[in-house]
C-alpha cells in the first residue's frame, strides 16, 4: 500500500530520486529547483543513496557532466529551471542525438527578461525541439509519479532518449500537498537496473559515442532520432499501464475531463489544469457543456489522439503559459491547431497566453475563457484569435 | 574487416548505429586515409640512424616502430605532410612530389 | 469549492509565516484532511511583507491559485496593519487573528471597518516567557488552531509534541519551551 504523506513538489521529486537511487547527479542550483539537489545531496551525505553527486560551476557543465556520465554507463539525472535550462541548450541537443537517457527535473520558471523567478513554461517550451521527451504535471502526485516512470520510458530500447519531467515553479514545487508515495522497494523493482547497450567504461568492448557525422550520414541519424520519439508514445502508455498496477493511478498522453459531451473545451498544461477543473464543475452545475483536455505528454506530441478527443468540440481555447512571439500565439496553440487541421477537425479556436511570470490563475479567470467561448458560439464569430488572459489594458 | 565496415555511404537509417555509436576501439585504422596523399615520403634505410625523431611528429602514426626500430611507412594512413622529412637530421626521408 | 477552509497569513520575511503555514498544513494533514500550504514568492528579503496560504478540505484540492476570499487571516506582525490591507476579501463570518498586545476592541479601528470576529494574542510576550526569545510561530499557530477550531486542543498539543520531537531532534531542549508557548497561546488568545 502507498504511504500517505504531505510534501512539496520539490520534496516529492527528491524522494522519487532517492528511491530510484541513480548512479550520478550533476547539478547547479537555481530558483525554484534548488531544493531538489539540496535535498538529494543530504541523501548522498547521509548514505541514503549510493549516488555520486557532482557539484559543478554552471548548468552548461551540469549537462556536460550528465552527458559524459550517462555515456560512461551511469544512470544520471539533474534538475534545473529557467536560465539554467537555457545555459544547458547546447548539451540538451547532444544528449538527445547521442541517445542518452538522462532524466531532468525541470521546475518551470519564466526565462528572463524582465527577470522574474515565478512560473511560466517559457523555459521548457523553448527546449521543445531539442529532442527530449517532455512530461508535465498538474500537482505533486503527478510529478512524483512521472519521475518514477521516467527511466522506464527513456531507457527503453526502442526509445533511448533523454526525458524532462516538468512541474510548475513555486505553485507545485513549493506548495505542500497530500501525496501518496510508493514504498522504496516497489519503486526500486519497478525502475529496475540500468543496462546500457554500450558504455564507455566497458573494458571488454571498445565504444565511442558522439562522432562527427558527414552529410552522408547525418540525416539517417536524425531520422532514427525522430523514429525513437515516435516509439516513445507507445512506451509511455505501456509504462503507464504497468505503473497503474503498482499505484492504482492512471496516466495517459493526456487527461480528458468532462470532455465527452462538451461543446466548449480548453487545452491546458500544468497546475492551472486543476484550477480549471473547478471552473468546469462550477459551469457544469449551471448546465453548461464545458470540458477540458490536460496535456501530460508534450513530446512526443499526441496529435492524432488530441484531434480525436476534440472532434465534437464546437469552440476551443488553447492555453499557452508562454508566448512564442510568432504573433499568432504560443507553441501549444500552433501544435494543437496543426493537429486539428491535419485531422480535418475544425472547432472555432482561440489561443490564449496566460500565467506569464507567475501571474496567478484563478477559477474566475478560467470561467472568463469559457464565457468567451460561449460568446463565440452565440455569435458564430471568433474575433481575436490570439489573446492575453488577465492582462491589464 | 572492422565492425564499422558496414557503415557505408548507402546505409539506411534502420541499419546505422544509434547516434553514430561505434562498438570497438581504434577504428580509425580501418579508414584508408592514405588515399588523400599527394606527396609521398621515401624511407632511405641506409642513411637512417634510428634516432626515432620522425615517429612522434607524425600526425597519423604512419611510421611503425618495432623492437626500438622504425620500419617502412604505413602508406594506408600517411597523408604526405612531410613533417618527418623536415625533422630528420640525416636526410633519410625524401618527399617525392606528386607520387602516390 | 465551499467546503474548503481557506486561511491567509501575513508576516514579514524571516518571521516564519511560511513555516507557520506549513506547520498548520502538517497539523491538519495529521487529522486526516487534504491540505495545501504554500507561500507567495516575490523579491524575498528579511522584513519585507510576505503572504502564505492554507487550504484545508475533506476532499482532494485541485485549485492552485492564491487565496482572495479567506475565512481566516493571521497577522504575524501588527506593524503590517499600516501598510497591508489584511482584511481584504476576508469573509464576515470568518475571523482575523492578530499578534498584538492590544485587545480586539483596541485593534478593530485599524481594520478598515471589518465586521467579523477579531482575535488578538500577544505572541511576543508568550514567546519571551516560554522560550526566552521572540519566535511568534508557535503561539500564532496555536491561536489559529483554536480560533478556526481546526482540531481538539489536547489532540493538537499531542500532535505538536510529536512534530517538535522530529523537528528539533538535534536540539531537544527547545521542545518544552515551544510546548509551553502553544499552551499559553491556547489560553490567552481572546
Amino acid at each position: 500500500m502507498g504511504i500517505r504523506e504531505r510534501l512539496s513538489g520539490n520534496e516529492a521529486v527528491a524522494n522519487a530520486m532517492r528511491q530510484i537511487n541513480p548512479d550520478v547527479m550533476a547539478a547547479f542550483p537555481i530558483t525554484p529547483s534548488t531544493e531538489i539537489p539540496q535535498y538529494f545531496s543530504t541523501y548522498v551525505a547521509n548514505g541514503k543513496v549510493d549516488t555520486v553527486f557532482v557539484p559543478v560551476e554552471s548548468e552548461h557543465s551540469a549537462m556536460s557532466a550528465c552527458v559524459g556520465s550517462e555515456a560512461a554507463g551511469a544512470r544520471t539525472l539533474t534538475a534545473t529551471s529557467s536560465c539554467g535550462l537555457a545555459l544547458m541548450w547546447e548539451e540538451l541537443y547532444i544528449a538527445a542525438s547521442c541517445r542518452l537517457p538522462i532524466a531532468l527535473a525541470c521546475v518551470n520558471r519564466a526565462l528572463s527578461g524582465p527577470i522574474n523567478i515565478n512560473c511560466d513554461h517559457s523555459d521548457s517550451m523553448g527546449a521543445r525541439d531539442s529532442g527530449w521527451i517532455q512530461i508535465y504535471a498538474e500537482n505533486n502526485q503527478e510529478v512524483y509519479d512521472n519521475f518514477v516512470q521516467a527511466y522506464r520510458i527513456a531507457e527503453h530500447k526502442d526509445v533511448r532518449l533523454p526525458i524532462m519531467i516538468c512541474q510548475d515553479g513555486f505553485i507545485t514545487s513549493h506548495g505542500v500537498e497530500n501525496i501518496e508515495l510508493l514504498e522504496d522497494d516497489v519503486v526500486k523493482n519497478f525502475v529496475g537496473e540500468y543496462e546500457p547497450y554500450g558504455y564507455l567504461l566497458d573494458d571488454e568492448k571498445g565504444y565511442a559515442v558522439g562522432p562527427y557525422d558527414n552529410p552522408v550520414h547525418y540525416m539517417e541519424h536524425k531520422k532514427q532520432q525522430t523514429e525513437a520519439m515516435k516509439n516513445a508514445k507507445k512506451v509511455i502508455l505501456d509504462v503507464a499501464k504497468e505503473f497503474k498496477g503498482i499505484s492504482g493511478r492512471e496516466y495517459g498522453l493526456f487527461e480528458e475531463y468532462k470532455l465527452d459531451d462538451a461543446d466548449m473545451a480548453i487545452v491546458i498544461i500544468g497546475s492551472a489544469a486543476g484550477t480549471s477543473k473547478d471552473a468546469v464543475d462550477e459551469l457544469r452545475a449551471e448546465g453548461k457543456k464545458v470540458g477540458l483536455l490536460k496535456l501530460r505528454v508534450f513530446r512526443p506530441f499526441p496529435a492524432e489522439e488530441i484531434a480525436e478527443a476534440l472532434k465534437n468540440v464546437k469552440a476551443l481555447a488553447i492555453m499557452d503559459r508562454t508566448d512564442s512571439y510568432s504573433s499568432q500565439g504560443g507553441p501549444l496553440g500552433a501544435e494543437v491547431r496543426g493537429a486539428l487541421f491535419s485531422a480535418g477537425v475544425a472547432p472555432k479556436t482561440v489561443n490564449y497566453v496566460y500565467g506569464l511570470g507567475g501571474r496567478d490563475v484563478k477559477v474566475e479567470n478560467i470561467k472568463e475563457v469559457y464565457a468567451a467561448l460561449e460568446e463565440i458560439l452565440a455569435t458564430g464569430c471568433v474575433g481575436e484569435k490570439f489573446r492575453y488572459l488577465s492582462v491589464r489594458e | 574487416m572492422s565492425s564499422i565496415d558496414f557503415i557505408t555511404d548507402t546505409i539506411g537509417w534502420r541499419d546505422i548505429t544509434p547516434g553514430g555509436e561505434i562498438y570497438e576501439g581504434g577504428t580509425s585504422a580501418a579508414i584508408r586515409t592514405g588515399d588523400w596523399r599527394t606527396d609521398t615520403p621515401e624511407f632511405i634505410a641506409d642513411k637512417c640512424k634510428q634516432c626515432l625523431l620522425c615517429t612522434p611528429v607524425c600526425p597519423d602514426c604512419a611510421i611503425p616502430v618495432k623492437d626500438g626500430k622504425r620500419g617502412e611507412f604505413d602508406l594506408d594512413h600517411c597523408k604526405g605532410c612531410g613533417i618527418c622529412a623536415k625533422v630528420c637530421p640525416f636526410g633519410a626521408i625524401e618527399m617525392k612530389r606528386g607520387e602516390k | 469549492m465551499s467546503n474548503v477552509l481557506e486561511i491567509r497569513w501575513h508576516g514579514r520575511g524571516g518571521q516564519g509565516a511560511k513555516t507557520a503555514s506549513l506547520l498548520l498544513a502538517d497539523v491538519a494533514f495529521n487529522t486526516g484532511k487534504y491540505v495545501q500550504g504554500f507561500p507567495e514568492y516575490g523579491p524575498e528579503r528579511m522584513g519585507a511583507p510576505i503572504t502564505a496560504y492554507n487550504r484545508i478540505s475533506d476532499t482532494p484540492i485541485r485549485v492552485h491559485s492564491n487565496i482572495y476570499d479567506p475565512q481566516y487571516v493571521v497577522v504575524v506582525d501588527e506593524t503590517l496593519l499600516e501598510s497591508v490591507d489584511v482584511t481584504k476579501g476576508l469573509k464576515k463570518d470568518g475571523a482575523i487573528v492578530i499578534n498584538t498586545a492590544k485587545t480586539p476592541d483596541e485593534i478593530r479601528p485599524l481594520l478598515n471597518g471589518y465586521e467579523g470576529r477579531v482575535a488578538t494574542i500577544d505572541a511576543r510576550k508568550i514567546s519571551i516567557e516560554a522560550l526566552g526569545k521572540y519566535f511568534p510561530n508557535s503561539p500564532m499557530l496555536a491561536a489559529i488552531v483554536k480560533v478556526a477550531n481546526i482540531m481538539d486542543e489536547d489532540a493538537f498539543l499531542e500532535e505538536m509534541r510529536g512534530s517538535y520531537k522530529h523537528k528539533f531532534a538535534s536540539k531537544p531542549e527547545v521542545i518544552e519551551g515551544n510546548m509551553k508557548a502553544l499552551e499559553l497561546a491556547l489560553q490567552e488568545v481572546r
